[in-house]
């Protein structure tokens, strides 16, 4: 076992960055992910790993320069949030499309406009259909326990796609937590050394990347890209499996708490989880039979994972720190609704919008969740399928 | 530099059977610059025609590694390859010298990549940046660029009653990038190949960041015969339009001055995108080209110390 540390989200993420060493970083400051870089710059600066760090002009850069260096063939990192990751989104689907194992923290941010620092989920929900694998942690503890696991599941050879490792902006980002470290041999045995496929590098045997690719071909590589990133639910079990032998903390694709006996849940992902955690135990101690469902995985969507865990609920509500304008409901909501559409018995279901440009979600926003949840199941109709939390009307 | 006999033993990098159009400007620049690399090459390619028309999957002209991106990152990209291979190199698991070479149109370089180049000249990665330019974005269907001449007929400066093409000049990409004060930076046209090859082994062979913007006419684009390729670009060259020189870690030296400084309209009338100006009523346009030139050409002499 590692020494247990007081760091923030950002700080436990360079340190996992320093622990796995990774070849080259590419990357560009926005706040709140700027202090993730800067700590690594530091670690650069003192010779603690010998990364090539190329500080670029503009997060597109950023991403071009990953696509550029992983497929040389190596460990290739980066991290972003918000607008960063909005200017990076044609290379994003591109690292995706090239099936090279990038991995990207984002600090979650509102993305603009108008513009504001701070977290909600719609940067990441709009990267969801990039080809990336999208874990999201609740606290710093897991955005540590992601970085290391997301190399490992990035290379399988199986999967061989990139992965986004969220953490809520400011909320975990930048709030100090005491984290329980890996050792560094730990990790460099956890994540082995890195097996690179087809490198630019390798100039014995040259290989042409992103070439055009016309209506002859190019169906077939998206289906080739479909079944890589449905291989991966099963890595990402077997590596948080494995993850879990080591540290004593075991990963899946859902978490589920105090959900087997419950009649009502929230869904949530991030920060919010933490949150919701501490309402669903208050609730308990009044004799509620309510629970959480807390999705780690979000791409790919752990469908029958969720129809498993939800379908014999009385009433579920889903929180979305996020829009979708026009749709119907959060991002979250849509496929957990339409997941739910096959299953046998289905429980009445509703969204919470919530959190937008960092409003604050507090334990009696979420208990409101469960209140009209638990009125829903007791009236056996939804009325209002979309609603808000914490806004004012 | 080698001789031709020696340049021609060479691997051909860019193999035929390509899908350029005859008579391409870009691919005859391609050969030649490649040829002149004395180790193995990586390159990175802009979207454009160089691009779409060699790697046609399941088809690759490329017998070098080879990564196209993107529009506006050939540069970010190589720079991400480039320092891949240094970490490599710093842990020894390379030990092989290679170069490294971005291929751009000038839609590319001018225009759409111009920010993602300049910052990657100004980290100063170890890397040939190659400018292919053809005057307009030719892979969409012949564009106005800011690299298009005064007075030129492209879709999207088209001559009409009220106005006769492009009316503005093209940008200096050449002075823009010898402003980062990069050791290496030169002009060249595939007309003059000696020029050019020697340019390219001078490029490759700096220790930093290098920058040829090389004339490729594109036959489809500029309106005249796939056979007149070359001559095109000899005649750009004479006129002073295209003036070949390099600048060496600040040094400017002119690398080939015309015996005889030919008029613009000589280049002008041989294609089909200038025709209009040779209306009465364009006249004029023909004279600000010519004056243009001229103070470029002046300017330039004075900086060669000519
Ligand atoms: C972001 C983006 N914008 C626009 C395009 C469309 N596009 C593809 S190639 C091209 C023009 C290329 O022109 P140039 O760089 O001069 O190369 P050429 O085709 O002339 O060789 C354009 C506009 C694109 N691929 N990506
Ligand atoms: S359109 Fe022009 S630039 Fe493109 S391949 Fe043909 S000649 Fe070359």
């Amino acid at each position: 076992m590692g020494k247990i540390m007081g760091m923030n989200g950002n700080a436990a993420v360079a340190y996992a960055m320093k622990q796995i060493n990774p070849d080259v970083v590419a990357a560009y400051p926005i706040t709140p992910q700027t202090d993730c870089v800067e700590r690594f710059a530091e670690y650069v600066s003192e010779g603690l790993v010998d990364t090539e760090f190329v500080t670029v002009e503009s997060e597109h850069s950023a991403m071009s320069a990953c696509v550029g260096a992983a497929a040389a063939g190596g460990r290739v990192m980066t991290a972003t949030s918000a607008n960063g990751l909005a200017l990076m989104w044609e290379i994003v689907y591109i690292a995706a499309s090239m099936r090279l194992p990038i991995i990207m923290m984002v600090a979650n941010r509102a993305l603009s406009g108008n513009i504001n620092i701070h977290c909600d989920h719609s940067d990441t929900m709009g990267a969801r259909d990039a080809g990336w694998i999208q874990l999201f942690s609740e606290n710093a503890q897991e955005a540590y326990d992601n970085m290391i696991q997301a190399v490992k599941i990035a290379e399988d050879m199986n999967v061989r796609l990139p992965v986004m490792v969220t953490q809520d902006g400011f909320i975990i980002s930048h709030a100090m937590e005491r984290i329980e470290t890996l050792e560094d041999d730990e990790v460099k045995n956890f994540i082995g050394p890195y097996q690179p496929r087809y490198p630019l590098l390798d100039i014995e045997h040259p290989v042409t990347y992103g070439p055009l690719d016309l209506f002859d071909y190019y169906f077939e590589h998206k289906r080739s890209q479909i079944e890589a990133i449905e291989n991966s639910p099963k890595i990402i079990e077997k590596v948080g499996e494995e993850f879990g032998k080591l540290s004593g903390r075991y990963y899946g694709l859902i978490e589920k708490y105090k959900l087997d006996d419950a009649e009502l849940a929230v869904v949530a992902l991030g920060s919010t989880c933490g949150t919701a955690k501490d309402t669903v135990d208050a609730l308990r101690e009044k004799g509620k039979k309510v629970g959480l469902l807390k999705i780690r995985c979000f791409r790919p969507f752990p469908k029958e994972a969720i129809i498993k865990a939800l379908a014999p609920l009385k009433a579920v509500a889903v929180l979305d720190r996020s829009v979708s304008f026009g749709a119907f409901g959060g991002p979250v909501f849509t496929e957990i609704r339409s997941a739910l559409y096959d299953a046998e018995s289905k429980p009445l279901i509703m969204n919470f919008i919530y959190g937008l440009g960092g409003r604050d979600i507090f334990p009696a926003d979420i208990e409101q969740a469960f209140l009209k949840a638990e009125e829903v199941a007791q009236k056996g109709r939804v009325e209002k399928h979309i609603d808000y939390l914490g806004l004012r009307e | 530099m080698p001789t031709l006999k020696e340049l021609v033993k060479r691997p051909e990098r860019l193999t035929p059977g390509h899908r350029l159009c005859a008579g391409c400007g870009a691919p005859i620049a391609v050969r030649l610059i490649l040829a002149a690399a004395d180790k193995p090459v990586i390159a990175s390619n802009a979207t454009g025609c160089l691009e779409v028309a060699t790697t046609i999957f399941p088809y690759t002209a490329w017998a070098i590694p080879w990564i196209h991106n993107a529009f506006e990152n050939a540069a970010a990209t190589i720079s991400g390859v480039e320092a891949m291979y240094r970490a490599k190199k710093k842990r020894g698991e390379i030990q092989e010298d290679i170069y490294f070479i971005a291929f751009g149109g000038d839609g590319g370089t001018y225009d759409i990549g111009l920010q993602s180049l300049s910052g990657a000249l100004e980290r100063g990665h170890r890397f040939v940046y190659v400018c292919y330019n053809n005057e307009a974005y030719m892979n969409t269907g012949i564009q106005r660029s800011s690299a298009t001449p005064l007075g030129a007929w492209t879709t999207t400066s088209p001559v009409g009653k009220a106005v006769p093409g492009k009316t503005q000049w093209r940008k200096n990409l050449t002075e823009i990038v010898a402003a980062h004060g990069i050791p290496y930076v030169a002009q060249a046209a595939p007309s003059n190949w000696r020029d050019l090859t020697t340019k390219a082994e001078k490029a490759f062979h700096t220790d930093g960041p290098a920058f040829i913007n090389v004339l490729a006419s594109c036959n489809r684009g500029w309106r005249h015969l796939p056979s007149e390729t070359i001559q095109n670009m000899q005649l750009a060259v004479d006129c002073c339009i295209w003036p070949l020189y390099e600048i060496e870690n600040g040094k400017y030296r002119l690398t080939y001055k015309p015996k005889e400084k030919k008029p613009v309209e000589e280049w002008l009338k041989t294609q089909g995108r200038f025709r209009h100006l040779f209306s009465p009523e364009n006249r004029h346009l023909i004279d600000e080209f010519q004056k243009y030139v001229d103070q470029e050409w002046e300017k330039l002499l004075k900086k060669c110390e000519e």
